[in-house]
């Protein structure tokens, strides 16, 4: 105590309380920018983002879907698939991809917020396209269990009723669902990346989509009633489950059982 | 106490599967010595031994009292708040208890055995399951019992029984004639068929909206069901069972139409029977870029582009095609039902498929 | 001679209440003479026998979860809408069954963790029977006078897959749903009556309104009531044979040797139910088994990745999916005077199950025929003393490996990150090459054991230890055995190919060629147990015996 007061009195105290001041108010005034920035970049681009991600485009997307994004033989025309679609595939790590093979993988994302918008920008600027959700789309406020059902109908055939994953043909896969962000997910729906089919604003209406997201991120964070949920991949991880945990607990303690004790 | 050679495994036998020699075998030197456990001979191991297994009894009694407070502490009931990590906690804590409850004794007693109870082995004489005296005297008795009833010399009280109870459960098996109804033509329709000349059209599953032919975009999968399918009151699901539909839109330029179904789809949008022709199953996996629909039961895959021609897994038949086209407002609709029946093969399929074709 | 014993009787009078109402009791129903017969009846004592009472205390703990989950289960088809408390499926449509076996999961405290122990026990169940029936296999259990068990316990798998699977189907669930559909479309491809046959299951078109009623009326009354019948049958011939043991010292076949019923082999016994029942009660507490709140009601539109029966129908839906549809130009289903033939589902649901049942019946005759062997064994075979059985069991086993897998491939598929179809084909191939590579492998397997155990028997364990001999020979020091330990491994029948014989006309018929033929296939390739004259042998040649005393010496010399 006595140490505080005595440092209270030190000449610098004065300077050292108007630097966290200033950083407080930098701090605030920080967050609340990128946050009024977040709601803009789900509506409309600056022409300057368009220019930026023109630039980032040719350097690092240009060689597969070619200038202009006009498509080559390497990478599909990128005219009219919409930001939400560069939004997913970037945002997510799927493009640039690392190389051929029977579909994209998730990996680490390249660019950050910024760029992923500047991108984003200049391939909405090339037609028109599905565009990044609103905020209010995102909220996970809709209704669960209409969601639910709508889950079962359009996705669940793929990802599996609990989200957790399935296998399509020929090395391709519908990835699992847990840790997707509401946005990437309602992205994916709206322009159906690589396989996935596009379930549009006439098939699944936003409010619809919101449901889902909701229904999704209410099963994710509940978790399972019932303890572990065994990848909730089903049977087949129940019956491997009781045949080397359930039934190897059980030969352990017959093997006790019959041992002479010593 | 072991029995000695004169009881192995191989004298018993007969000569012929016996490899080896009499002469040169092993002897058996009976069973080895006892060996005494700690708690035999130390008094303060067999003490501790036995404060184990009073242990392991109290834990069980811990578990118990686990269970019961889990019971009736953690609320369930409407108001109380009660969330999803709530069942799992009082699942998880009922479980445990149980594990203690049951654990706690089956452990507790079992060391008890192992520990303190005698571990002498003991040998005890096998006995012949049949004894040959046991068997002249059954064989005996049932002659008597056969001679009394004189069923042999009176063949036509055999024969007339024998007749009545081979047909006496011929009523038991009638009895469940009305178990179900016989099997008719219902299986090769659905509900796509006009009625009163006006033409379906194709809803969205599940809530029943129509579909207009500019909604469904390149790429789309849309998940139909026949219009009036909501409404039905009765066999709802078995209608829905058959007439379920993957609605696909694709470049009209890669679809090959065979000749006589060009017009069965609509500017490259086209319906298929979602029921696997294998056992049934949903093909409900839409690949929008390579065009396969993929079963996800048992991986049966068909090509869009061939009229879901199957190119892998079980299924042997393409799965059937909806022939639809635009009605005046613009709705997609289904010109007839599906021409031929939908889903698994059944015996009479063929016959239910020329008549709907004739 | 009963008016003079009822004379003596009254001698007896006992001294508590207890033994007063015991001694009622038993005047009554003789228990005393039960309890002399087995109060001390012997059990062997082995670890591997223990898979019978899993499956018997599983079923137990079925029973008792069992009842009360009939207290708030109800099996009707009618429509209703979800208002329980589980928010995920509020208003949803849904048959009263699902909505019921909501309510337990969610509204009826304890109701998941019955729900839970319930399945699991079931699966855990089925798994012990078929551990319990490899074991029986394996160690030669079968042979006379078990034959008949043999047959029982069959049986009982049989009924315990049935068990499982009219039970896997009553919440109605999305999964199950599909699962009954699947049943639907192959019962419908049985030739002839197949529609019939489904129609009348469904009462009328799938799914229709009564299959849950129904299914559930099999589950609860009519499966287990032959189960029970069938345990009884089982324990029953169990006290007739009395249990089988594993060969030793001490050990033949007109003894059997272990701990009496009393106090040991019952406490032993008793405890290891309580035991089950926790290991059960664990994995309830802390691992789902059956989300159905994730599946959703039935519903034939959808359709979730992963649809898989339970493991005990898995190796049929694996069959399934091997199979292919259209091979070239041959389509496996075709029509035939005007009527289908749906031979790419019909064969693999019947043949491959048709193969492996009717097989494990009959194996005890078969080897029975085989060897012309008629004598009584209550002595097991160490499966490496059987290479021949051992090497058939593990191909049967591999091959219902492979069709089990598949029923797994979509899931190897994403967890190995290779390719479904990849996986399928090397399935197909692994289908018909995996049985005769397990054959082969685990024959040469089992031979090289019983070598080793020869070896063993003749010179002893290895020590470790290498001594250098005063000529400069180095050698490894063997351990001799001590008479106990040698005797088990050399206390073995090997018997030799036995070869055709005419019958009493003189004539060597042609079933009798086929029999030596496989006879031959059994013992041909055998390794005879070790005798005394080799262990004489082995003794005087070798000098591992001279070695183990000079090491003796060195050992006394440098102390």
């Amino acid at each position: 105590m006595k140490a505080l007061s005595q440092k209270r009195r030190h000449p610098l105290a004065a300077i050292a309380l108007l630097l966290m001041g200033l950083l407080v108010t930098g701090g605030l005034y920080a967050v609340a920018t990128t946050m009024n920035q977040a709601k803009a970049s789900t509506t409309n681009f600056t022409e300057h983002d368009t220019e930026e991600g023109g630039k980032l485009f040719a350097a690092n997307c240009a060689t597969c879907h070619g200038m202009g994004a006009s498509g080559t033989q390497d990478g599909p025309s990128l005219v009219g698939v919409g930001a939400a679609s560069v939004d997913f595939q970037v945002g997510t790590g799927r493009m640039p991809m690392q190389m051929n093979g029977p579909q994209a993988q998730e990996k680490p994302v390249q660019f950050n917020e910024e760029q992923t918008r500047q991108l984003a920008a200049y391939v909405a600027s090339l037609g028109p396209g599905p565009s990044i959700p609103e905020a209010g789309l995102l909220d996970e406020k809709g209704n669960a269990a209409e969601g639910g059902e709508l889950f079962r109908v359009n996705c669940a055939m793929c990802h599996n009723a609990a989200a957790a994953g399935g296998a399509l043909t020929r090395g391709k896969y519908a990835p699992p669902l847990a840790g997707v962000s509401g946005q990437h997910i309602y992205e994916a729906m709206a322009t159906g990346p690589q396989n996935m089919p596009v379930f549009n604003d006439a098939n699944i209406s936003p409010e619809g989509k919101r449901d889902i997201i909701t229904y999704l991120k209410q099963i994710e964070t509940n978790g399972s009633p019932g303890g572990a949920d065994l990848g909730a991949l089903g049977p087949v991880a129940e019956g491997l489950f009781v045949w080397i945990a359930g039934l190897g607990v059980i030969i352990a303690f017959t093997i006790w059982l019959t041992s002479r004790t010593s | 106490m072991g029995n000695h050679s004169d009881g192995s495994p191989n004298h018993s036998g007969t000569v012929a599967t016996a490899g080896q020699n009499e002469v040169e075998k092993f002897q058996d030197p009976g069973l080895p010595p006892h060996r005494l456990r700690l708690a035999d001979t130390d008094p303060r191991a067999a003490k501790r031994a036995e404060r184990q297994v009073a242990f392991l009894f109290g834990l069980s009694v811990v578990g118990t009292a686990t269970f019961i407070l889990a019971y009736f502490l953690i609320d369930l009931g409407e108001g109380s708040g009660a969330t999803i990590a709530t069942i799992r906690l009082q699942n998880a804590l009922l479980g445990l208890g149980t594990a203690f409850a049951m654990l706690g004794i089956g452990t507790g007693i079992v060391h008890w055995a192992k520990a303190l109870m005698p571990d002498h082995e003991v040998s005890e004489e096998r006995h012949a399951v049949r004894y040959e005296e046991d068997r002249q005297a059954a064989v005996r008795i049932v002659d008597d019992i056969v001679e009394e009833t004189g069923i042999k010399r009176r063949p036509l009280i055999r024969n007339t029984l024998l007749g009545a109870v081979a047909l006496a459960p011929l009523p038991a098996i009638a009895i469940f004639g009305d178990l179900g109804p016989r099997p008719d033509k219902a299986l090769a329709h659905t509900m796509w068929a006009p009625e009163d000349g006006k033409l379906k059209r194709l809803t969205r599953d599940p809530d029943g909206t129509p579909i207009k032919a500019s909604d469904v975009t390149i790429g789309s999968a849309f998940h139909v069901i026949p219009e009036g399918l909501n409404e039905l009151h009765e066999g709802k699901l078995n209608e829905k069972a058959k007439a379920v539909v993957l609605l696909m839109r694709l470049d009209p330029e890669s679809l090959n139409p065979s000749p006589g179904r060009e017009d069965w789809g609509y500017n490259g949008i086209v319906a298929y029977s979602k029921i696997c022709t294998h056992v049934g199953c949903p093909v409900a996996l839409y690949e929008q870029q390579t065009h396969h629909l993929l079963c996800p039961c048992h991986q049966s895959t068909f090509d869009l582009t061939k009229e879901c021609k199957v190119i892998f897994g079980p299924a042997s038949r393409p799965l059937p095609q909806l022939p639809i086209a635009v009605d005046d407002e613009g709705y997609l609709v289904a010109t007839s039902d599906f021409n031929e029946p939908v889903g698994p093969s059944y015996w009479e399929r063929d016959e239910h498929e020329r008549s709907i074709k004739s | 001679m009963s008016a003079a014993s009822r004379a003596e009787a009254p001698a007896y009078v006992a001294k508590t209440k207890v033994g007063r109402i015991t001694d009622f009791v038993d005047e009554r129903v003789g228990g005393s003479g039960i309890l002399r017969e087995f109060g001390r009846k012997v059990f062997p004592d082995h670890w591997s026998f223990m898979f019978g009472e899993v499956a018997l205390y599983s079923f137990v703990i079925l029973l008792l979860s069992g009842t009360f989950l009939t207290f708030f289960f109800d099996p009707s088809m009618a429509e209703t809408h979800y208002d329980g408390s589980f928010t995920g499926l509020q208003n949803v449509e849904m048959s009263v069954a699902y909505s019921s076996s909501l309510d337990i999961s969610f509204d009826v405290r304890g109701g998941l963790f019955m729900r839970q122990v319930h399945h699991w026990a079931a699966l855990l169940f089925v798994a012990s029977i078929a551990v319990h029936m490899l074991r029986v296999f394996f160690t030669g259990a079968f042979r006379k006078p078990r034959e008949l068990n043999w047959v029982v316990g069959g049986v009982l798998l049989i009924l315990a897959m049935a068990a499982g699977f009219t039970g896997y189907s009553l919440p109605d669930d999305l999964l199950s749903g599909n699962g009954l559909r699947i049943i639907d479309g192959v019962i419908k491809s049985i030739p002839v009556i197949g529609t019939y046959i489904s129609f009348f299951l469904f009462g009328g078109e799938f799914p229709g309104t009564v299959i849950i009623g129904r299914l559930y009326m099999l589950h609860i009354l009519l499966v287990p009531a032959l189960i029970l019948l069938m345990i009884v049958l089982h324990l029953f011939m169990v006290v007739v044979h009395k249990h089988t043991q594993y060969p030793g010292p001490g050990r033949n076949d007109g003894n059997v040797v272990g701990y009496p019923l009393g106090p040991v082999y019952a406490a032993k016994a008793g405890g290891f139910f309580f035991i089950v029942f926790g290991v059960i009660a664990l994995m309830a507490a802390f691992f789902t088994i059956n989300p159905i709140w994730n599946y959703g009601p039935y519903d034939p539109s959808p359709v979730s990745a992963g649809t898989q029966p339970d493991w005990y129908i898995g190796f049929v839906d694996g069959a399934l999916r091997l199979m292919p549809g259209v091979i070239g130009d041959f389509h496996f289903e075709y029509v035939i005077f005007g009527y289908v033939l749906t031979l790419n589902v019909l064969l693999p649901a019947l043949v491959p199950a048709g193969i492996l049942f009717t097989v494990m019946f009959m194996y005890p005759w078969i080897e029975r025929w085989i060897t012309k062997d008629n004598r009584e064994h209550h002595v097991l075979d160490r499966p490496r003393n059987a290479p021949t059985r051992t090497a058939i069991g593990m191909a049967g086993f591999t091959w219902y490996c492979v069709m089990w897998a598949a029923a797994g491939s979509d899931l190897i598929a994403t967890h190995f990150n290779v390719s479904l179809n990849d996986v399928t084909y090397w399935l197909r191939a692994l289908f018909f090459i995996g049985p005769v590579l397990a054959f082969i492998v685990t024959k040469r397997v089992a031979l090289a054991l019983q070598r080793k155990d020869r070896e063993i028997a003749l010179h002893g364990r290895e020590t470790g230890r290498i001594v250098r001999l005063p000529h400069g020979e180095f050698i490894e020091v063997h351990a001799p055995l001590d008479d106990y330990k040698r005797y088990k491994l050399v206390g073995f029948e090997s018997p030799a190919p036995l070869p055709a014989v005419p019958n009493e006309h003189g004539i060597v018929t042609r079933k009798e060629k086929r029999r030596a033929a496989l006879s031959k296939l059994f013992f041909e390739d055998r390794v005879a147990p070790a005798t005394p004259g080799e262990l004489e042998a082995a003794h005087g040649h070798h000098g591992e015996h001279e070695a183990v005393e000079t090491a003796e010496e060195q050992r006394s010399l440098t102390h």
